[in-house]
Formats: C-alpha cells, structure tokens, sequence
C-alpha cells in the first residue's frame, strides 16, 4: 500500500462536506455473541480467495455506478469479525479501493478486532496493509461478565491486545457494554476507571440492548436474563459521560467518547448525513448518483451473496430513492446523535426552505421548552438530556 | 270475528333454555298451521339473534285453529313473550293479552330465577296457569321433585302438571286438551268503545309500523282512525291481520282477539307497547291500566373505532331505532374518543343485543364506553334533570340531592355458593329482603343499585357461582343516595370521558383502582405524568407514571439508518393515534382499556 498513514488530527471538515467512507463488511465470526444481532455466522471453512475477489469485484462495481464519489475520507472493515479476514485481502481491498475512489489526506482505515491473543499476532500485519485505527471488542473487564457475554478472551488478555494494539497502531478505541445483568453504579464506576487506565483517546460504551432474534432477547422473554431498571440504566449513562468528560474523552456522540481531534472520521460521515459505499454481504451504502441519493443494500447471506456478486459482478438490491424528506429525517436523525448537532445551513440546504419549516413545529417548540434542543452557533443541538431522550424527542419533531 | 266460548289467548312461561321455543312449535304443528318443511325449527323466534342467543327479543304472536278431541273447533293465540330481565315491562304487556299460560319447568333444572319472574307476572295478570314439565325423557329428569319445588316456591297447584318432552312430541296432545278445558275464554262487549292493548311493535320497511294489539273490547277494522291513547297520535288503519304465522289479513278484529294493524305510522314511539289503542270517533273513556312509556335505565357512550364512520353509525343507529322505541341515543363528543353517541337501553343484555346487530347488520367497528345508569338529580331550584352522562353533571353548588335507580333482584343458587353470593351483594351496596331454601338452592330476594349491577355484578354473579346463579330483576325505582361525581385527571386535567358517578362509600376503591389500571396503562412519557382521582377539589387517589429516563439507541450507524428512520415513521404514525391531554399524549387503547374497566 503506497499512501503513508499519519497519526495527525484530522482537519475539521468543512462546513457542508461529511465526506465520503467505504464500508466492508466481514460476516464470519468464531462464535455468535449471545446479545449481537449483527449479520454474523460461524463457518467451519471459508474460501480466502474467492472472498477476496468477491469483495474486489463488488468495489469495483460500486466505483463504477458512482463515479463522482471520493475521496475516501475513511475506510472501515466491520463485521461479524474483520480480525479473521487474511491481512492480504484487508491489503488489497484498501489498495483497490484508494486506487477508484481516491484519499483524501490523512485517510483514516479502521478494523474491528476481537482482543484475543490469535488476533493479536496478527496486528502488525493489518498495519502493514495499511490499518491506521483498531476498534476492540473489549466489552467487559471481568471474567465473569466476559463469560456471560459469550466472549472468548479474559479481561488480562484484552487489556494486553489493547497495550499491543497501542503499540502497533497510531489510533486505537475499545468498546464496552454497560447495564449488564446485575451491574449497578459503583461496578461500572470501577470498571469505567480501569478502562481508563488503558484507554487512548477513544472509547465506546454501550448500554446493553436485547435486539429481538438473539439469545439475550429469547431468555429475557422467559424472565431468566434481566437488565438493570430504567432508573439504573440511565444512571449508569449519566456517570459514564460525567466521568470519562472529566478524564477529556467528552461524549462526542450518544454511545462514543474521544479526546477532540480523535473521534472516529468514519462514524462521523455517517452521522453528517454523508454518502458512504458498503461493500460485503448485508453492507448498507449511501450513493449520490446522478437521479439524487439513494439508499444501497446487499444480499445478507453470506453464501448467496458470494454466489450473486461471481454471477453478476454485485450482491446489491435494488437502491431505494431518497426524497429530500428522507434524507431531511435520516440527516436530523443521526446528526443529533451528535454533541455538535446538525448545521441549519444543511437542513435548509436540503429542504430548500427555513430549517423551521422543515420540522414539526409543535414538536420543535415542545422540545424547546423542555430544554431537549437548542439552537447554537447556527446548529440544531441536543442537550445532554435531550441525546438522553433522543428517539422520543425525535418522533416528536420529524415531519 | 270469533266466538268468545271458542277463543283460548295463551303465554308459555319458562325460564332460559327450559324449552319454550320447541314446545311452540310443536303446538303450531299440531294445529297443522305450517307444513313440516316450513317447521324450521322454533318458528316464533324470528330474528336470526335470537335464533343464535337461544332467546326471545321481541315479542312475535300466533293465531292457530285446533280441533279437540270432543270435535269442536278453537282458536288459540299463543302470545309469545321475551325472555330476558331488561324486558319485564313488555313482558307485563304481553301477559295482559293473554288469560292463561302454560308454566313450562325443565324437569332436570327445577325452577330458575326466570321461572319466579314470569309465573309471578302470569299470577298478577290473573292468569289460569297449567303446569308443564318438559323433558322427561331425559335420565336426569324429577317430575316429583320439581312438582314440590313448584308447590313450595310459587304456592302453585302442580299435582295435575303435565309430564311432556317437547322434543320428542310426547304429552304436546295432552298440552292441547288442557289448553281447551283448563284456560278460560276472554270475555269483552262488541258494542263497547274500543279498547285494544299494544302487544308489541315493529318497523316494517314496506308496511311502516306493524303494531300487534289485543282487542279487550269494542271493534277493530280497517279504515278506521286508531288513536293510540297514551302517546295521543292518531292514524288511519289500512290493515287489519293475523299470524297463522304468515301474516293473513282479515276485516276485523273483536273482543278477546290478537292481531295486527298497520296505519302508515313512520316513528316507532307512536305506537308504543302497553299503550291502548282507541277509535278516534268513539274513543274509549279511559285507557287500560299500567301504560309506561319506555324509559331507558342504562346508558353507554358508542363511538366509532374509525372517526370516519360516524355517519354510518348514526345511520344504524337510527335503523335500529325504528324498530326498538326503548332504545333511544343521542350525540356525544368525548375528549377522549371523538364524536359519538350516548345511548340508553332498558338494562345490560339490551345493550349487548344492540351491540351485537350493530357489528352483525352494519360490519361497524365501535368503542364503547363502560355503562352507566340514569339518575336523578334535583336541583336547589327545585328543579329535577335526568343525568345521562356525568360530563353533563351541573356545578355542585347548584346540586340538592341525587337519586339512583334500584332494582329487586332474585338469585337462585346452590347451597354451595350462596356464601359468595350473598358477600357479593353486601359488596354491592344490596339490602336482604328474603332468603330461603328449595331443597339444595338458596333463593335471595336483594335490593340493590344498579349502578353496581351495570359495573360488574353479572360476570362476578357468573364466576363465583360457576355458572350455576340464575338471576332475574325488577325495576323498583329511585331513591335519595349520597352519590358523587368522580373525575379522573391527568396532570390536573380533567378527562371527560372518564368522569363517573359513584357511591361515596365506594369512590375511594373506585378512584383507587381506576388510577392503578391507568398507571399501568400510560407508557412513560418525557416527563412525568400524574393521574388523580378526585371529588369536588378533593384528591381522593393518586398514581404516578415516572419519567422515561432513558430513550436513545445505543449504536446507530450506517447500517441502521434505514431500518431507525422507518421505526421513526412507524411511531410518528402511531402518535397520530394518540389524544392529546394538556401536554400529554396518550394512546387511546389506554382509555379503552381504562373504559371498559372491570375490577378482577
């Protein structure tokens, strides 16, 4: 891989440009997590080559319908478990994909990894294809919870793949999942400070959910798994943003926390309401094309996937057309995720009309009044409160 | 017109499921009136409900020709009567037409609740009664038995009852000979003014009104001018018939004979059951005794699930209206469910009689409310309004005293239950009149409000006595109670809707139950939502539903677009459904199920 990777801040992205990413998606997991609803499946065997070429060619054939689109501002291999793919497809996938859509200074390319001591020995390598950021599965940092997680690592052999993977990579984040069955305050406050002893300057917390379709979700139903109540679980949201704030990783996004300049540029594109290209089985794209954006998605399965992209050079569905509604609700939607909230100038932009107009006007007064949203240095923003309500606060003012 | 000494106008008697229905048919066949292909099969029961209910609605009447075994000819009418508690009045009305029943028992039941309601009405219309056991082919059946319960209970002579199976046809000729020799002909002077009561009523789209009468006395013929004494309207009769069951018109109807006319009458309310219809140019110098225009007693509000349909229903309404003149509606706009209607039936299976031809006849999809009954209140003017609806109830201060209606109520039920029973009735604000015992069964005779029997009392009556409680009423009348109007509010807005009228001694259970099922009803909101019962200013029950604490998606990326922005729709769609309280939105399927509240 020819481009060099810099671990320097990213420049601020300039008003009305959320960039454009790749997204890759790797299905294969050594084991289904009992709370992950994900496109993920355990296989005995997989072909590397064909994979390979499947994923080059559905890139290929994605470069080709939206030609206009780049430069990459980020490329991310998500899954199922992109730390099982062979470092040499990872190569090659971001070399092709560098070589049609282009770079953009400072690309930032992203692996999600499982902090096992297999996957580990492989991290020079995936730097060496030109991986410049690592997102770890940590999830837990005791062995009990790991255990009940489904989790194949120990808490001591994340946190060591976590001193590797700060050795290896010049950007590193580790994910944790809180309001675990039985988890109150001072636990996760524990827990919450250790992580922090290992962190670099980004970290992703999520509260546990029960997605339907998985094991957690099927116990829960027949009252054998229960998570913490309502009241714990949004207290233990409260004290994960009042302490990582404190250590300067602020909560940038309602799940992620980094220092400033070290959020993740991929995710941020997703949240500006930019276009992105998704690649692999059950992969979701945002594509500009010349009838307006359009909303992409391929086959799931991963067979049926490899079969369709080796007959018809592609996996994909058939897009579906974004109005300037839609594109208006999905932009709102994700950008208030988002600490620095949504521009005014890019609702407007969009709908062609006062931002005002665009929204439910009762809604938007009602959130208002509440101190839910404001309006700040011409930006539509949720409050800390108001991210903490955010899906109530957001059928209440989309049209 | 017929010779009195050959006329014999008779009811049958029976509670539920005795077997009323079969025993009329075989009489009609005996009588050769219909061929056996017509026999479908409980013929009186006319309307498809009943046919399904296994009940009498509306009273339908038939006038058949038997020759008995001594070779001279009769005519008998059998006066067929609903069979059901809500309506004793016409009940009352039909055996006024009549000179003798037949007491029709199950020998395998013994005498019901329904048994004791209608013998009385056939005892206080001076009835010849013969007593009639049916099914005695059945291994279960006790003729001795039930003869002693007959003779104990209603003091009735039952050692020459008649031992029958309906079904079979066994003993039905016996029946008829009795019919012959044990009832006494009608008596009435031809040459007097005419009187003749309304037996029963019914809307005929090509006939107009039918109205079924039993001439006490005077003449009866077509082109005459009816007068119906009670409601004053007047109509030219153009019609003149009987029921063989098909309707056959005839030139006229004398004394001690039932029959139909029809005058081209377009409202149902002109020809009212109990009234006495007069000649216009001879009338009668007094009516019959015992007219009493149809009041209804309980009241819901019916709204439709779909505002849309509003004019629908107001037309179905209006159709059944033609037809039933005790059931009486008018409009109703409810905070909570939209634009309806406040409807009034005579008691609860009315109103589920209503209900069901409403889904059945017009494919309407309702909500109703749960139902309430009439009061009366008296005003420090002096002045009385009926309260329909406790939104419509008056500013306090202006309020002397209310009274609520009260009915007699008469309980059959085995010993084993009579415990729970009795519990149930004290539970319901009821008074013991009488308790005594027929072999195994209790029988109570209570007073009790029917504001408590229309909240929960039959179902309760039902589970507690599995099944086995028979139950009757009567409408004894209003008396002075120590009722309040209950408001429910949410964040300290009224509810219209869910405002009742409530027994103090009962209004804190009450307000504290319908608080809980509210509670647990409202899914949390952005900020708390406070639900109170309360009386005049006074909070008498309070509930809280907490804010929702949390609500946002732990991960979000872009692969969850699609699949966020289209559950975003779903819900902005549904709370479109939601009514608007204040600043809370509340999906209605809470008020329904707050509504429709039964206590458990």
């Amino acid at each position: 891989m020819s481009c060099t990777v810099s671990a320097a801040p990213a420049p601020a992205a300039p008003a009305g440009d959320p960039g454009f990413g790749l997204y890759v998606h790797w299905p294969f997991c050594r084991a289904k997590c009992p709370y992950c609803d994900f496109n993920s499946h355990v296989r005995a065997e997989v072909d590397q080559d064909r994979w390979r070429r499947a994923l080059l060619a559905e890139l290929d054939h994605v470069a080709a319908l939206a030609p206009a689109a780049g430069p990459l501002r980020s490329i991310f291999f998500g899954g199922g478990t992109p730390s099982l793919m062979p470092p040499a497809t990872t190569a090659a996938v971001i070399d092709r994909a560098v070589a049609r859509f282009g770079a953009e200074a400072g690309i930032e390319i992203t692996l999600e990894a499982n902090p096992t001591s297999v996957e580990a020995a492989r991290f020079r390598a995936y730097r060496d294809a030109g991986v410049d950021r690592v997102s770890l599965g940590v999830q837990a940092l005791n062995d009990a919870d790991l255990t009940a997680l489904g989790r194949e690592h120990s808490a001591a052999e994340a946190l060591a793949a976590v001193a590797l993977a700060a050795r290896t990579f010049p950007r590193f984040s580790f994910d944790l999942i809180y309001a675990r069955p039985g988890q109150d305050a001072a636990a996760w406050e524990a827990e919450l400070g250790r992580a922090l002893d290992h962190a670099g300057d980004h970290l992703s917390l999520y509260q546990l959910t029960l997605e339907p379709g998985t094991r957690f979700h099927a116990l829960a139903e027949r009252g054998r798994l229960r998570l913490p109540p309502d009241d714990t679980q949004a207290e233990l949201y409260r004290l994960s943003h009042d302490l990582l704030a404190a250590a300067g990783l602020a909560a940038y996004e309602v799940s992620n926390h980094a220092r400033p300049g070290a959020e993740s540029r991929h995710n941020l594109v997703y949240w500006r309401g930019g276009a992105f290209a998704g690649i692999g089985p059950g992969a979701h794209g945002r594509l500009d094309l010349a009838s307006g954006r359009v909303g992409t998605s391929t086959e799931r399965w991963p067979e049926r996937w490899l079969d369709r992209v080796e007959r018809d050079g592609h996996g994909l569905a058939p897009f579906e057309p974004l109005d300037a509604v839609t594109r208006l609700a999905e932009l709102v939607m994700m950008g208030l995720r988002l600490a620095e909230g949504v521009p005014l100038a890019r609702i407007e932009q969009l709908a062609g009309r006062p931002w005002r107009e665009t929204l439910d006007a009762r809604g938007l007064a009602r959130a208002e009044r509440r101190g839910h949203l404001t309006v700040e240095d011409g930006r539509l923003k949720a409050t800390p409160q108001g991210r903490l309500l955010l899906d109530a606060v957001l059928v209440d003012l989309l049209p | 017109m017929t010779e009195l000494a050959r006329l014999r106008n008779f009811s049958i008697v029976a509670h539920i499921d005795h077997g009323k229905s079969t025993l009329a048919d075989r009489i009609i066949e005996r009588c050769g009136a219909l061929e056996a292909r017509e026999m479908r099969g409980q013929v009186l029961d006319s309307m498809d409900l009943e046919r399904e209910r296994g009940i009498t609605i509306k009273a339908q009447t038939v006038r058949l020709k038997y020759t008995a075994r001594d070779g001279g000819d009769y005519i008998f009418n059998l006066v067929d009567t609903p069979g059901h508690v809500d309506f004793s009045y016409e009940v009352s009305r039909s055996m006024r037409a009549c000179e003798g029943s037949l007491l029709l028992v199950d020998a395998t039941q013994g005498v019901e609740a329904q048994t004791l309601a209608n013998a009385y009405q056939a005892i206080d219309a001076d009835h010849e009664i013969v007593v009639v056991l049916n099914k005695i082919d059945l291994p279960a059946a006790e003729p001795e038995k039930i003869k002693e319960q007959i003779e104990d209970i209603l003091g009735l002579d039952a050692a020459d009852a008649l031992l029958i199976s309906a079904k079979t046809g066994d003993g039905v000729d016996a029946v008829m000979e009795q019919i012959v020799h044990r009832l006494p002909p009608p008596s009435g002077e031809v040459a007097a003014p005419l009187k003749a009561l309304v037996v029963d009523s019914w809307y005929d789209p090509y006939l107009g009104v039918v109205t079924l009468v039993r001439v006490k006395q005077g003449r009866l013929e077509k082109g005459m001018r009816a007068r119906f004494m009670g409601t004053g309207a007047v109509h030219p009769i153009d019609r003149v018939g009987v029921f063989s069951p098909k309707p056959v018109v005839i030139d006229e109807l004398g004394p001690g004979e039932v029959g139909f006319i029809t005058a081209g009458i377009k409202d149902i309310a002109d020809a009212q059951v109990g009234d006495t219809v007069t000649d216009d140019k001879k009338p009668a110098d007094a009516p019959l005794p015992g007219f009493r225009p149809s009041q209804p007693v309980v009241f819901c509000g019916m709204f439709p699930a779909d505002g849309g349909d509003y004019p629908a229903l107001r037309d179905a309404l209006g159709k059944l209206r033609l037809n039933d003149a005790s059931f009486a509606y008018e409009p109703e706009n409810s905070q909570a469910l939209g634009f309806g209607f406040r409807c009034g039936f005579l008691g609860l299976l009315h109103l589920e009689i209503i209900q069901a031809r409403l889904d059945r006849e017009f494919d309407l999809d309702l909500v109703l409310t749960a139902p309430s009954v009439v009061y009366r209140l008296y005003r420090r003017d002096g002045s009385m309004m009926e309260l329909h609806n406790p939104a419509d109830f008056p500013d306090p201060t202006q309020v002397d005293y209310l009274e609520e209606p009260w009915i007699k109520a008469t309980i059959i039920v085995p010993d084993d239950f009579l415990g729970p029973v009795l519990q149930l009735c004290t539970e319901k604000r009821g008074i013991q009149e009488q308790l005594t015992y027929v072999g195994q069964r209790a029988m109570v005779v209570y007073r009790l409000p029917l504001n408590e029997v229309v909240y929960d009392f039959y179902d309760r009556l039902k589970s507690i006595s599995r099944g086995y409680a028979s139950f009757d009423y009567d409408m004894v009348g209003f008396d002075r109670s120590d009722l309040v109007k209950m408001d429910i509010m949410i964040n300290g807005d009224r509810v219209d809707s869910l405002a009742l009228m409530v027994h103090r001694s009962m209004a804190e259970a009450r307000g504290r139950a319908l608080c809980e099922r509210l509670q647990e009803l409202i899914p949390r909101q952005q900020y708390q939502v406070a639900i109170q019962a309360a009386i005049g200013g006074k909070v008498i029950a309070r509930e809280t539903v907490k804010a929702m604490r949390k609500d946002v998606l732990a991960k979000c990326y872009g692969g969850d677009v699609t699949r966020k922005r289209k559950l975003l729709e779903k819900q902005k769609a549904g709370k479109k459904r939601m009514r608007q309280f204040g600043k809370i939105e509340i999906p209605q399927e809470a008020f329904l199920a707050a509504l429709k509240m039964e206590t458990s």
